[in-house]
Order: structure tokens, then C-alpha cells, then sequence
């Protein structure tokens, strides 16, 4: 090791804002990696589910000897099979002390409580071998009333679990009055009555599924000295917690990893009862299993998203000052209290006031129990059903006052030169500038040229309607400071961790906590670390997902990698820094007070002189010549807690064409500038903003998860819920304004839920604006034709959708082509 | 997403079909491009002994030119068909029904005739082929027979073919220079239609004295099969082309309809959307 006389001849380019192509995607996009699905282990057995057909039924038989007898299965078990070894799936989020949770087994064995529950699990050498032996398993049930509407559900009418005596599990309040962070928000309401304008509405958050692409998907392996599971989840440590807290195994014989996982969206973000029954067979067998559902199984029992009803009132001044926003939610819960599970509207609470100076402020959530499959987490979680409510709200404000939308936002929300501000629900926004991106977003869209078409539009009575929606949100992200998680009475802190280790041979392995899948960390990290530690893009290695190397995480969801997981690698990464720079002032002969880093180097001041931090790696490596009393090891850890969320923000416009003959709704241009602090990686950022954005465009538009009266879920195949595909989306323009984050060393704020938080109500406002003045003032979403068509052609907003199923498969498989078994062509185009 | 085990055969005559039919009976499912079959045997829906795959009869494939009419193959892929250049010059209305169908991997995967034989009543080439009067070639193990289109689709997935028959290919009668247009209704691309109507019509006289000479209409998902909208064609013929006489005849289309009600709209919603469609679909067929 000698030192070099050399600089490096140029300055090597900033990583960080670089639009580096994602390391991960060759292997992602190839499926030459490692899914869960794709692991074969010695031995391995297969598992088959399965699942009650009813919503709510008693089991009164379970009969499985023909099942047993089929070729080559293992075994079948049932509930009544196992003991306390089979665990709980936890609710890791009691929202208030006296919540009514329902328990929770994987696998009950004397009752079902929505379509989809498991009642039995088939044990096989093959996948194949398990599925024919399970539809062997004969189970008799005594169907039981089910509770299935939200409202219905809410007045206890029927129970979903009738041993609880009511399905009204939590009531959670915030008030602003009693809270000290506002005034009372009913007599701000009660003088908006009398000289003011008061905007009373109810929104319906339809119910969504997450539709990850990837399948779940579990391996356990209980040989060798501790257990493992893979599993195609988001939360791996979260899992390892929950193992051992259920099903008596020690945490430190537990291995969790989550390979490379395909897509998530929050619908990962659970411990779920499959993973727990591979577990406990896993343990039972001694022999390791495997289990991946189907397509059905994943849209009918993983678990959905949103479903609330919002009842909002909105008080403002005659001059369109706002006053007060009172916000009364019911949100359905489905059968059973998930990890989140409440917790997902209470992360909505912080939110309705949104970028808006409401002086006063009342939230109330009841969250119900259904027999439907469980909610929880779905991107955004509770944020979304935020921004949709108020962003509807203040264009109906505008239209009661009949002034442009963005002029009575304008009017309301914080100025630029107000940060840092304290909102009425508490909450410390460190920066933005609404009006900044306000501003580019307009000239972007060209929005007078749009609205001064509208206007011809209108005067000609032109068949095709022009609307133009605007969403200006806000979101809280980076979950979460643990003290305020506390304060909320989760069941876990928002600190993450990093490593980073300086090998020998010159490159950087860094681990980290969060649990990509699907985002890009690899590379982001990768671009962080490069500049910190002034090394190679290429030589950065990130390793996550397995709790054996990654031992310390809170893995990944909440827009939270970047702004938490990424400041934990900031500062492992500057203790490296620090504990390379006494060995290197030894090795240069300085004193350490005279050495400075710079770009991978570390040199004597006023010198040429200096070290790279990789020689100085090598040379902790062979610790031949190290300053006395100093550890061969320049490796450092970090734990970060954040000590405020972070606040994105943006301006989202969208112009939609209506046919009014046949309530079509075609996007015509969709603009967001979006404010997310500095960006490490454009290309990252875009694809993330793409995304979301059709997420959020796909519940104003397609998106529906509907059960019908007997509690089957009618939309549970592709068929029936509708997913865009490129073909339904357009090209999306998108800008950023940038006012760093203070929360943060990067000065970063989170983009992974921005794009679908901000876009539902940006497209429905642009619907309704399109067919305002033919007498509508909402549409209920997914804003089918048909709705829409009914809302311009009648009293209504297009209610419920009628509970059936396109039949191209059902009747067609079922009843066989030309009930004919054997006859001609049975298939066709699938069209 | 497995079936259940089956046995397969792919015989490569027809005549082999027709004997693994007969062998095999009620016990056999005939695979063809495996569009909808498949989906159905991964969900367990149905599960068959035999499944008998006419891929490799390379009779079945391929577009012929027979005189006053063409001849589709029954096996013939939908991107071929949509490619093909006698079907855009004498059956165009099938090209244009053809060119939106599904997806990509569907049109390259599903067939002419499986598609047909399937008899999904918002299946895309029903509509058009009863509208072009098409003619069913069907072969049993005693010869061939011919059914007209009007006899073709019986119900909801059901058809003229009988238990032990095949079809083998769809002849076209020629409607060289008629225009015509596929309006089909949708929420996202890749769906089945919601309604769809398949329009072609020709039309005789100068410009700005044009009348419709003959119109042949199809309605798609409008009732358990595909339907004539008959009383459109006739309030057509010898109307002139504006926008007012195929408003008044287009109202009628959704007359005699029985539409089903779903997720994506009621009855009543299909019927007005027919009407509308129906408008459209003619108006720009015939150039207007």
C-alpha cells in the first residue's frame, strides 16, 4: 500500500441525479433470478388450499380420506389438526384501547368468515398431485347471514362474527378544538349556515385489489439448524417478528427472505395466513414445502384496499376563505383486523386539511367488520381517500362560488414564505411551494388554451365535452418517526438500518433494511453510496430481503426507503468516513486533523499526498500497519430514525373528454409537476410517478372489486376487474419543482405513492367539470360509461354496478361449449 | 392455475379428428387456438379426458379466393385473417373486426373458426360473420355439410355443429367495395365489448346525392347470440346518406334485443349504447 501522487484527472460526475438504468432490471425483466415461485429445494412437498366457497358458514364436516388417498399426497390437514403451533395472524394496530378485533386463525376450524378463507391445505409431491387431491376434500358447512355492506354492516343489522355481539370495531377522533391545534369545527359549520357557504357531500371509496403482478408465494425449509421461509412479501422482518411472537419458535431461529418480489403496492405488506400454514405443515412434516397461490386465489383472499364511505362537510366564507372541515368516515375492515388494518384510515386523518389553512377540524372513522376479504394497505393507504375527499370538495366550492378551482386553492392554501407551518391536524410541514409548481403545471398544460376550449366546447353543444381536473395534494410519507407511531399506539417503530461493509478488493457492499421489490434500490442506493464514499457506481452492491444479512429493518412501503433508508446509509456511510480517517492520516503521516475526503480520496491538506478510501479498505483488510488501539474494520452501521415525515407535493391537471351519447371518458392530456425534493435518480422517479399515476387513474376510471349478494366476489378474475393496460393510458407530461426536504440530509421527500394519491380525484374532477353544467356535481367511481351516462341523463350519479360477471368463462367452461362435452371447437379468441 | 390431467391427441387430418371424436365421445374437448378453453381448463371449470388439438390439420389454415366468395380456413390465425388481402378487398368488415380483437398474443394465438365455433355472444366475429351471410362448412363422419349464418348460433355458447362434427372452414360471399366498419365499445382495450356493431353497406349515387342500396348489420353482446339488427337494414335501404335518416333508421337497432346486464352496464344502458353505435358504425361505413 503506498500512497499515490496522482489525483484522479477529473472529477468524477455526481451519481446522485443521474438517470442510471436500473442494475436490477435484466434480471427482473428475464425472470433469471430468484422468485420465490422458482426455488426447488430437496424434498419438497406442494401445497393446495382450500377455501370456503361461503362468506360466512359454520363447518360442520370436513372429510378427507378420498384426498388422502389420491396419488401421491402427503397428508391433509384441517384447523382442527393443529394446536397453538399454527400461530395468529396479528393486527399489529389496535387504533383505539378498546378495539373489537375478531380472532384471527390461519385456518379456522369451526367457522369461515369470508369467500376465500381457508379450511383445509393438501400436502403433495407435486403442485399438480395437491390441486387434484383438494378438489377431493369434501367440507360441509351451515351457511350463516353475512354481513356485506358497509352501512348495513355498520348498523349491526347482521354480524360478521356474531360472538363479538357488533361489527363496529374502533371509533378513532382527532378534533382540532380539543387537540389545542384548531377551533371547533361545528361552529365554524354552524356560522358558514348562516352567513357562509357550507359543501355537504358523501364519496364513496370503491373497494380496490392491489393486483401485484407477481403472485404470493411461500418455500418454508425447517431443516438445518434454524427455519427459513422465503416469501414474495415487503416486509420480511416484520414477518420474522410475527413468527416468533405466534407460533412459539425463537427469533433467532428464524430466517426470513424475500427474494426478488414482483410488485406489491401494499398488497405485501401483511402476514398472512398462507405463510403462516406453510409454517406450521413446514414444522410438522420436518420436510421443506412450498405454496403459490393462483390468479383467483390472489384477487379473492389477498388482502384489498380502500372501501369507505366519506361524509364531508366543508365551511368556508362567502369570499371562499375556508373555516372548517368536518370528516365522518366508515371504513370496511372485511372479515378480520389486518397488520394495518385500521390504521390505514387513521394515516388518512392528517390529511383531509391537506395544503389548506382550515382554522378548524373534526375526523371521525368507525371502522367495520365484514364478511368480506380483509383491508388494508393498498398505495397511499389513507392518503388517497384524503386528497380524493378534499380535492373534490374544494372544485365543489369553487363551482358553488363559481370561480376557477385553482383560484379558491390559491386563496386557501399555505404560501411559500409560511413553511415551516404547523396544520391543524398537528402536523409540522417543513417545506414546498404550491405555487411554484402550480405555476409550471398550468403553462405546462397550456390551461387557458384548454379552458377557452371548454368554452367553445360547451357554446356549440358539442357531442364531446372537455373537462379539466385538477388535484393540488399533499402527502405525508416516510413512515414513520417511531415516537409518533407510539403516540398512535402501533405496534412497532419507523427507524431503519444500513451497513455498509468496505471489502478488500475494493468494492462496497451495503445493506439495508428496506425491501425493495420493485422500486429500484439497488440502484438509487448504489448512486448515494458512489458519492459519499467517492467509488464506482459498479463496484456498490445493496443487499436486502434476507434477514440473516440484512438482520435490522422495517422493510418497505410509505414512500419510506429514500427519506428513512436512505438517510441510515448516509450515515453509515459518513461513520465509514470517519473511521477510515485516523488509520488513513496514519498510513499519509499526518495528523488527522490535517486530512480532508474528497471524492474517494483522502489527502493532506496543502499536500499532494493522499490514500483512496478502497487502499485504506485493503489495508484494514491486512491490518499490518494500523495506529494503535484502532479495529481492523472501517465497516459502519446505521439506525435512523426520522424525526418528522416528509411532505411531497404537486400540481396534477388532467383534461378528459366526455361523450356525452355514450358517457365515454377519454383522457386528453394529463400534467403533474410534482415537488419531491432533490432527486437521486430521474429515470427511477419517472417510472414511479408513471406508475402511480395509472394506479390512481385506474380507480376514477376502471378499478372495482365487487361482491355480490351472497358475498362471492363478482369481479375475481381479469375479466370482470378491469387493470389498464398501455393501451388505455396515454403519455403522461411530467415536471418537478424542487424545495428540499429539511427532514432530511439529501434534502429527498418520497415519490412511490405521489402519482396515485394525486391523480383519482384530478380525473374526477375533470369528469365532472366536462358535464357540470348538464346538472352533475359527482360521479361515483370507477367513473364507468355507464354512470356517467346516467348521470348526465338523469337523477343520480350512477349508483351501484349491477353484481354480475361477464360469463365468457363461467357458462362457457361450465356448462361446456354447445353443452356438448366433445363436440366441436371449444375454444376461440378469447373475444 | 393447473388443469386437471387430460389425455391429448393432435391428429393432422380431418378425418382423424373426426375419428378421435367419435372414439372419444363426451369424454373430448376439441382445442383449437386455446384462447378460451384454456382459461377454462386452468380454473378447473371444466375438465375433460381427451383434449383434441386440430394445430397440426394443416388443411384448416389459410384464406382462399372460390369464386363469388372467400374461404377462411377454420384454423386460421386472427392476425393472418386481419392481414389477409382478399378478406380486406371483398370482406372488409371482418378485417376491421379482426384488427381490434383482444390482444396482440390473442390474434396471434386464437383461430377464425375456434373463435366462431365458441359462440361467445360478445365474441368480435360473430356479428360480422352473420351480417356478411356467412356459410358454415361443417364435417361429420358422413360428409360435409353448409350452415347458413342465420342457423349458425343456436344460444349462448352453442352452435349448429353437432356432437360429433368439426368445422372446418367459413365461407364469405363477396362484398367487394362495400365499406364497412367494426364501432366497437369498450372501458379498456383489451376487453370483450361491451356492445359492438359490425355495419357494412354500399352505397349508389354521386356525391351529395348518395343512397344506401344494401346494408347489412350485426349486434355484438346484444343478446345470447349475435343478432341482425334487421329492422335497421331495412329502414336503410333507399335512405340517403346524412346524418338525420341513419340517426331515424339506427334508433330501431336495438329492437328485439335481449342484452344482459353486468358490471359493465345494464340492459337498458346496451340497448341506448346500440343505437348510438349503430349510428356511427353506418355513418362511417358508408364515408360519411
Amino acid at each position: 500500500m503506498t500512497a499515490t501522487q496522482e489525483r484522479p484527472s477529473d472529477a468524477i460526475e455526481k451519481e446522485i441525479g443521474r438517470d442510471r438504468r436500473r442494475k436490477e432490471d435484466q434480471r427482473l425483466i428475464t425472470g433469471r433470478t430468484r422468485w420465490t415461485d422458482n426455488i426447488v429445494l430437496p424434498g419438497m412437498l406442494h401445497l393446495a388450499m382450500v377455501r370456503s366457497p361461503f362468506a360466512h358458514a359454520t363447518i360442520t364436516s370436513i372429510e378427507t380420506a378420498d384426498a388422502k388417498a389420491s396419488t401421491n399426497v402427503v397428508d391433509v390437514l384441517t384447523g382442527a389438526d393443529f394446536g397453538a403451533e399454527l400461530g395468529a395472524i396479528i393486527n399489529a394496530w389496535p387504533i383505539t384501547p378498546d378495539q373489537v378485533t375478531p380472532a384471527h386463525s390461519p385456518m379456522p376450524a369451526d367457522r369461515v368468515a369470508f369467500a376465500g378463507e381457508i379450511v383445509a391445505v393438501v400436502i403433495a409431491r407435486t403442485a399438480a398431485e395437491a390441486r387434484d387431491a383438494a378438489e377431493l376434500v369434501e367440507v360441509e358447512y351451515d351457511e350463516l347471514p353475512a354481513a356485506l355492506d358497509l352501512k348495513r354492516s355498520a348498523a349491526d343489522e347482521v354480524l360478521a362474527h356474531p360472538d363479538l355481539g357488533t361489527n363496529k370495531s374502533a371509533l378513532w377522533v382527532f378534533d382540532s378544538a380539543e387537540a389545542g391545534t384548531g377551533g371547533n369545527v361545528d361552529e365554524a359549520i354552524a356560522k358558514a349556515r348562516t352567513d357562509g357557504i357550507v359543501i355537504e357531500r358523501e364519496y364513496r371509496q370503491q373497494r380496490l385489489i392491489p393486483a401485484f403482478m407477481e403472485p404470493r408465494s411461500v418455500v418454508v425449509d425447517p431443516t438445518g439448524e434454524q427455519y427459513t421461509m422465503w416469501s414474495a412479501t415487503q416486509i420480511p422482518h416484520i414477518v420474522r417478528f410475527a413468527l416468533a411472537a405466534t407460533t412459539g419458535v425463537p427469533e433467532s431461529k428464524i430466517r426470513v427472505i424475500a427474494p426478488d418480489v414482483g410488485g406489491g403496492f401494499g398488497g405485501k405488506l401483511q402476514v398472512t395466513p398462507e405463510e403462516w400454514i406453510a409454517w406450521a405443515v413446514g414444522r410438522r412434516l420436518g420436510k421443506p414445502v412450498k405454496y403459490t397461490e393462483t390468479r383467483s386465489e390472489s384477487l379473492m383472499s389477498a388482502h384489498h384496499g380502500r372501501d369507505q364511505w366519506q361524509k364531508l362537510t366543508l365551511a368556508a366564507e362567502k369570499d371562499g376563505t375556508v373555516t372548517g372541515l368536518k370528516v365522518e368516515l366508515l371504513a370496511d375492515l372485511g372479515a378480520y383486523v389486518a397488520i394495518v388494518g385500521g390504521g390505514v384510515p387513521v394515516l388518512g386523518a392528517f390529511m383531509f386539511n391537506s395544503i389548506y389553512k382550515f382554522p378548524a377540524y373534526h375526523f371521525a372513522v368507525q371502522t367495520v367488520l365484514t364478511n368480506k376479504a380483509w383491508t388494508d394497505a393498498y398505495r397511499g393507504a389513507g392518503r388517497p381517500e384524503a386528497t380524493y375527499a378534499i380535492e373534490r370538495l374544494m372544485s365543489e366550492l369553487a363551482a358553488e362560488l363559481g370561480v376557477d378551482p385553482l383560484e379558491v386553492r390559491e386563496k386557501n392554501w399555505i404560501k411559500h414564505e409560511e413553511f415551516p407551518f404547523t396544520t391543524v391536524a398537528g402536523l409540522e410541514y417543513d417545506s414546498g411551494n404550491y405555487e411554484a409548481a402550480t405555476a409550471k403545471a398550468k403553462e405546462m398544460f397550456g390551461y387557458d388554451e384548454l379552458r377557452a376550449e371548454q368554452m367553445a366546447r360547451r357554446a356549440s353543444g358539442d357531442t364531446v365535452q372537455l373537462g379539466i381536473g385538477i388535484s393540488t395534494f399533499t402527502e405525508m410519507c416516510g413512515l414513520a418517526p417511531s415516537r409518533v407511531l407510539g403516540q398512535l399506539d402501533y405496534g412497532a417503530g419507523g427507524w431503519e438500518h444500513a451497513e455498509v461493509r468496505m471489502l478488500a478488493t475494493g468494492t462496497v457492499e451495503v445493506i439495508t433494511g428496506a425491501s425493495a421489490h420493485g422500486q429500484g434500490h439497488e440502484t438509487a442506493f448504489s448512486q448515494i453510496v458512489a458519492d459519499r464514499l467517492g467509488v464506482p457506481f459498479e463496484s456498490v452492491e445493496v443487499l436486502h430481503g434476507d434477514t440473516q444479512v440484512s438482520h435490522k429493518g422495517l422493510d418497505t412501503y410509505g414512500s419510506r426507503s429514500l427519506v428513512v433508508g436512505g438517510e441510515a446509509l448516509v450515515k453509515a456511510a459518513d461513520k465509514v468516513v470517519e473511521k477510515a480517517k485516523p488509520i488513513a492520516a496514519h498510513l499519509l503521516e499526518a495528523s488527522v486533523d490535517d486530512i480532508e475526503f474528497s471524492q474517494g480520496r483522502f489527502s493532506v491538506r496543502g499536500t499532494d499526498q493522499g490514500l483512496a478510501i478502497t487502499d485504506i479498505a485493503g489495508a484494514v483488510f491486512a491490518a499490518h500497519n494500523l495506529p494503535d488501539g484502532v479495529e481492523p474494520s472501517i465497516d459502519s452501521e446505521a439506525t435512523y430514525d426520522p424525526v418528522n415525515f416528509n411532505y411531497p407535493h404537486g400540481t396534477h391537471l388532467c383534461a378528459m373528454e366526455v361523450d356525452t351519447e355514450t358517457g365515454a371518458v377519454k383522457m386528453r392530456k394529463y400534467v403533474c409537476v410534482d415537488d419531491i425534493g432533490n432527486i437521486v435518480n430521474p429515470l427511477i422517479v419517472s417510472g414511479q410517478v408513471h406508475g402511480g399515476l395509472v394506479q390512481g387513474i385506474a380507480q376514477a376510471l376502471w378499478e372495482e372489486a365487487v361482491y355480490d349478494d351472497s358475498g362471492t366476489l363478482v369481479s375475481g378474475s381479469f375479466v370482470d376487474y378491469l387493470l389498464p393496460t398501455a393501451a388505455d393510458t396515454i403519455s403522461f407530461d411530467i415536471g418537478h419543482t424542487t424545495t428540499p426536504s429539511l427532514t432530511n440530509t439529501l434534502g429527498t421527500k418520497g415519490v412511490g405513492e405521489a402519482g396515485t394519491i394525486a391523480s383519482t380525484p384530478a380525473v374526477v374532477n375533470a369528469v365532472v367539470d366536462a358535464v357540470r353544467h348538464l346538472g352533475v356535481d359527482d360521479i361515483q367511481m370507477p367513473c364507468t360509461p355507464e354512470r356517467v351516462w346516467k348521470a348526465i341523463n338523469g337523477p343520480g350519479s350512477g349508483g351501484s354496478t349491477e353484481g354480475a360477471a361477464m360469463p365468457h368463462f363461467e357458462s362457457g367452461g361450465a356448462a361446456g361449449n354447445q353443452e356438448q362435452p366433445g363436440t366441436a371447437s371449444t375454444d376461440g379468441a378469447g373475444s | 392455475m393447473i388443469p386437471a390431467a387430460f389425455d391429448y391427441v393432435a391428429p393432422t387430418t380431418v378425418e382423424d379428428a373426426l375419428a378421435a371424436l367419435a372414439q372419444y365421445g363426451d369424454e373430448a374437448k376439441i382445442i383449437a387456438g386455446g384462447q378460451s378453453l384454456l382459461p377454462v381448463l386452468r380454473m378447473r371449470l371444466n375438465a375433460p379426458e381427451w383434449i383434441i388439438d386440430l394445430g397440426r390439420i394443416e388443411s384448416l389454415r389459410g384464406v382462399r379466393d372460390d369464386g363469388d366468395a372467400i374461404v377462411i380456413g377454420a384454423m386460421t390465425p386472427h392476425v393472418v385473417v386481419g392481414s389477409d388481402p382478399l378478406v380486406a378487398e371483398h370482406a372488409s368488415l371482418v378485417a376491421k373486426a379482426v384488427e381490434h380483437l383482444a390482444d396482440a398474443q390473442v390474434r396471434h394465438r386464437g383461430t377464425f373458426g375456434g373463435a366462431l365455433a365458441h359462440a361467445d355472444p360478445a365474441g368480435d366475429l360473430g356479428a360480422p360473420a352473420l351480417a356478411l351471410g356467412a356459410e358454415f362448412v361443417i364435417a361429420g363422419s358422413g360428409g360435409t355439410r353448409t350452415v347458413a349464418a342465420d342457423d349458425f348460433f343456436v344460444d349462448l355458447f352453442e352452435t349448429a355443429i353437432g356432437e360429433d362434427e368439426i368445422l372446418t372452414e367459413v365461407r364469405i360471399p363477396k362484398r367487394t367495395g362495400w365499406g364497412a366498419t367494426y364501432e366497437k365499445f369498450v372501458r379498456v382495450a383489451h376487453q370483450w365489448p361491451i356492445v359492438a356493431v359490425a355495419a357494412t353497406v354500399r352505397v349508389e349515387g354521386q356525391a351529395g346525392d348518395r343512397v344506401f342500396a344494401e346494408a347489412r348489420i350485426g349486434l355484438t353482446n346484444m343478446g345470447s347470440t349475435p343478432l341482425r339488427a334487421r329492422a335497421v337494414e331495412d329502414a336503410l335501404v333507399g335512405q340517403p346518406v346524412t346524418d338525420d335518416a341513419v340517426r331515424t333508421a339506427a334508433a330501431l337497432a336495438a329492437d328485439g334485443t335481449n342484452p344482459p346486464s353486468d358490471l359493465n352496464g345494464d340492459a337498458d344502458y346496451r340497448r341506448h349504447l346500440a343505437t348510438v353505435l349503430t349510428r356511427r358504425a353506418v355513418l362511417d361505413a358508408a364515408g360519411a
